[in-house]
């Protein structure tokens, strides 16, 4: 066996008298896939803060190259071939493809910058990873896959050995997660060692060597993943048998509380039509950039309509603003948590009550109301925080999405629009939050679910419809909603226009 | 455990309630050490007249202060207000002295001079919110207007009143306190209860912090950035008014020149982060309160004039370096 790049011995961290990690001892070797699962808050990215020098250890140390390290700064962390791409890109937008892949670390030429060099070694670490992207091409104008590849060739141009990827497939397309997945097998061809942190259990399975379980900062699995199905893998990392991921569906709801007739936005939206019933969770699928939230946000007022109705209750409304939205009761969770949803800076009070801030003022803003109406959400929808004058910004965000949704909720909305209501979540919350989701219809709310994730969109909703380029290609019931029908609706390979051979519909 | 965390929780509410946030703690300490420091160094400093025209001085520049608190919250900055001081103090004794009732002439006078601010920052909101300029740049821009019509209208020279019972508006007392500083302080007040307990103050912190979320929340973020301007005009109207009156008269070359600086110096010491979505108006007090002091103090020890630009300047870098670090 190879000698190992990174040895962590009983390494662990605390912060004042709370230990957050302990007792973590991993050997990462070159071409080795290490898949690291968890819930929120079970050390994750303490490990990685530990590896990649943010953090120091408070116990144990790390060997790196045979030398140990108790000490180690992000800088010397990176200096000895240690990588990591965040969730969040660090790209400068403004810049071309090749300057960012060489920001930092430019080719100098008599001190002046070698473009031409810098040019012809990025389309060769592109062509390593088999992408034809244009070095000259601005970093606004990609998307977000190709961002990513710039972050890998980053990486790569630097001779990492150790490279990092924090749920990298969150924001990518079905076809795009199987070229990220190339990219990551042929830097494993090549040598390196990939630790690999995904919510997606499908994923690590598929991918990684072997994984590690992390719970309450604990390691309770370190195995191969030929010995462990997915099934194990989440029992051990919630601690509990999960008897049922989604609840019982309940069939079809009541009378039609949401009717959107011939909606068309632009080039984005054509002849959009559906009807939403109390009661009932209706699922709308489709691949990132078919027109999924470009519908929702339509509905709400948030883009102008070129043409089409929309009825609430049956009485075409002209809903022109979110603010008209909630007037008719209609709220609108966004996939972008925390660049539409909340505001970071804000405590817990301030966020549930901006929406629903005129029931808390006679006269003047009244606090404790406002406060007491926070306590009851933070019980009801089980929101852990120290306190409710806490940052929403520093919660998890499994948290921050309860916060979401207990903002949305307290303007007593009839019908619901939840746009990627799980994004970013880990398994346990995510089941809390399908079981609210139907308690929801069960009291007589209408619920839009859109999501990217099949799964979700199967085990949880009573009706579906399929989303591509703008139209409503497919109109699913029970069995009908099956992955298989779905995708190949989803794709273009069957419904109104087969033209487009699947994959090419992708933006 | 959880009981000193209740407690703690509880001191925070109670601390909050009176809008004493925490992060206003740091002005308030150097507050009072500068008091306590400033009372060592100087006999004359505690003197009741010395103190007395102290708070007269910094609540020329302390209500414009509080004025453009409010931009900042909302994510902006006003540039333009120390120029616009000059053009409606010009405004205000023109008003005057076309009235020939003199009582009547100030209620005219008080009217043409917070409508006109407040006119004036109507027009620097909507340059931001419908031009879609940044506020730097639009404000910059009429701070460079608003002198120069001012100029242009006096031909550059002062406009003295010829209102007999002017000068008792800034000159005179109440309580033995000058009517400037009642000015300031029932501005202050009333400035915080529409932070901390009105629907625009909240809808201002929110736009200030992500205007994106906002507009999501169904808030109407130009008008809210409107008000915000349209408050620091009115702001400007109210402390023209002041210092016009004690002066009995405005010179449109130097009245309100650098204004603009002390003011947001105060915001900026106060607390008040410039990235707008938080900040407290009591922080803004104290931030006045400071410099002006700060000006007294090196007056009072005969420090060279020259020098006292470098103090300022050096307050206000150490102000934002504490708050830095306290980010972090």
């Amino acid at each position: 066996m190879t000698e190992p790049i990174i040895r962590l011995h009983d390494i662990g961290k605390s912060f004042g008298p709370n230990v957050v990690l302990q007792g973590i001892n991993l050997d990462i070797r070159p071409g080795e896939i290490i898949g690291i699962l968890g819930e929120n808050g079970a050390g994750k990215s303490t490990l990685l803060k530990l590896i990649s020098g943010v953090y120091q250890p408070s116990f144990g140390s790390l060997e790196i190259g045979g030398r140990h390290y108790t000490e180690l700064d992000p800088v010397t962390s990176r200096r000895l071939g240690i990588a990591m791409i965040p969730q969040e890109f660090n790209l400068v937008p403004t810049l071309r493809v090749y300057e960012n892949v060489f920001l930092g670390q430019e080719i100098r030429k008599r001190g002046f910058l070698d473009r031409n060099t810098m040019r012809r070694k990025t389309r060769e670490v592109m062509q390593n990873l088999q992408s034809s992207l244009d070095p000259k091409a601005e970093i606004s104008s990609l998307s977000v896959a190709e961002k990513q590849l710039v972050e890998v060739a980053r990486v790569l141009v630097d001779d990492a050995r150790v490279v990092i990827l924090d749920e990298p497939t969150t924001v990518l397309t079905d076809r795009e997660v199987s070229v990220l997945f190339d990219v990551v097998r042929r830097l494993q061809g090549a040598g390196v060692a990939v630790l690999f942190i995904s919510h997606k259990l499908k994923e690590v399975k598929d991918l990684c060597h072997s994984v590690l379980i992390l719970r309450d900062g604990q390691v309770v699995e370190q195995s191969s993943t030929d010995d462990l199905d997915e099934e194990n893998m989440a029992r051990k990392m919630v601690g509990r048998e999960l008897s049922q991921v989604f609840p019982e569906k309940q069939g079809h709801g009541g009378e039609v509380a949401l009717e959107v007739r011939q909606l068309s936005l632009n080039s984005l939206l054509s002849d959009v039509n559906f009807s939403l019933h109390r009661g009932q969770i209706l699922g709308l699928s489709g691949l990132v950039g078919s027109g999924r939230t470009e519908i929702a946000e339509t509905i709400m007022g948030l883009r102008g309509k070129t043409s089409g109705q929309v009825l609430i209750n049956g009485e075409v409304c002209n809903i022109t603003s979110p603010e008209d939205a909630h007037r008719h009761n209609l709220a609108y969770l966004s996939e972008d948590r925390q660049g539409k949803g909340l505001v970071l800076s804000f405590n817990l009070i301030e966020n549930i009550t901006l929406l629903s801030l005129k029931r808390y003022i006679k006269g003047l803003i009244r606090h404790r109301a406002e406060r007491r109406r926070a306590e009851h959400y933070q019980q009801a929808l089980n929101i852990r925080t120290a306190s409710l004058q806490t940052e929403v910004g520093l919660l998890s965000g499994g948290n921050q999405q309860k916060v979401y949704l207990a903002k949305l909720l307290d303007i007593e909305p009839e019908i619901l629009i939840l746009d990627e209501p799980t994004r970013g979540i880990d398994v346990g919350t995510k089941h809390e939050f399908y079981r609210l989701i139907r308690r929801l219809a069960s009291e007589g709310k209408a619920i839009l679910v859109i999501s990217s994730e099949l799964e979700e969109i199967i085990g949880l909703c009573d009706q579906v419809l399929v989303v591509r380029e703008g139209r409503i290609v497919a109109d699913l019931h029970d069995e009908q909603i099956n992955e298989e029908d779905i995708m190949l609706y989803a794709a273009g390979a069957r419904g109104a226009s087969a033209l487009n051979e699947a994959g090419v519909a992708l933006s | 455990m959880t009981q000193v965390k209740n407690m703690a929780d509880r001191f925070n509410s109670s601390v909050n309630r009176l809008g004493l946030d925490l992060t206003i703690l740091a002005p308030l300490i150097a507050l009072v050490v500068l008091l306590v420091a400033s009372s060592l160094a100087s006999e004359y400093f505690l003197n009741s007249r010395n103190l007395t025209n102290v708070m007269r001085q910094v609540s020329y520049t302390g209500i414009i202060a509080i004025g453009v608190t409010f931009v900042i919250i909302g994510g902006g900055i006003d540039l333009s207000v120390g120029s616009m001081v000059a053009l409606v103090g010009v405004l205000l004794l023109y008003a005057l002295n076309a009235v020939t009732d003199p009582v009547m002439a100030i209620v005219v006078g008080i009217l043409v001079a917070l409508g006109s601010g407040a006119l004036f920052g109507v027009f620097n909101g909507l340059l931001v919110t419908r031009g879609k300029i940044t506020a730097f740049i639009a404000t910059l821009a009429t701070m460079s207007i608003f002198r120069s019509v001012a100029l242009y209208l006096t031909d550059a020279g002062e406009v003295v009143s010829r209102n007999p019972l002017f000068p008792n508006l800034g000159g005179g007392y109440w309580l033995g306190v000058p009517i400037p500083v009642w000015a300031f302080l029932i501005l202050a007040v009333a400035a915080h209860i529409l932070l901390f307990y009105t629907r625009f103050g909240r809808h201002l912190c929110a736009v200030g912090a992500n205007a994106q979320v906002a507009r999501y929340s169904g808030i109407r973020v130009r008008t809210v950035i409107l008000g915000s301007f349209t408050i620091a005009g009115a702001c400007v109207g109210l402390s023209a008014i002041m210092l016009s009156s004690r002066l009995n008269s405005i010179s449109p070359s130097d009245a309100g020149v650098l204004y603009e600086l002390d003011a947001i110096a105060a915001v900026v010491i106060g607390g008040t982060a410039l990235s707008g979505g938080k900040g407290s108006i009591w922080g803004t007090v104290i931030g006045a309160l400071i410099l002006g002091i700060i000006n007294n103090m090196l007056n009072l020890l005969g420090v060279s004039p020259y020098l006292q630009g470098l103090v300022k300047g050096s307050v206000i870098l150490i102000a934002v370096l504490v708050q830095y670090k306290r980010q972090q």
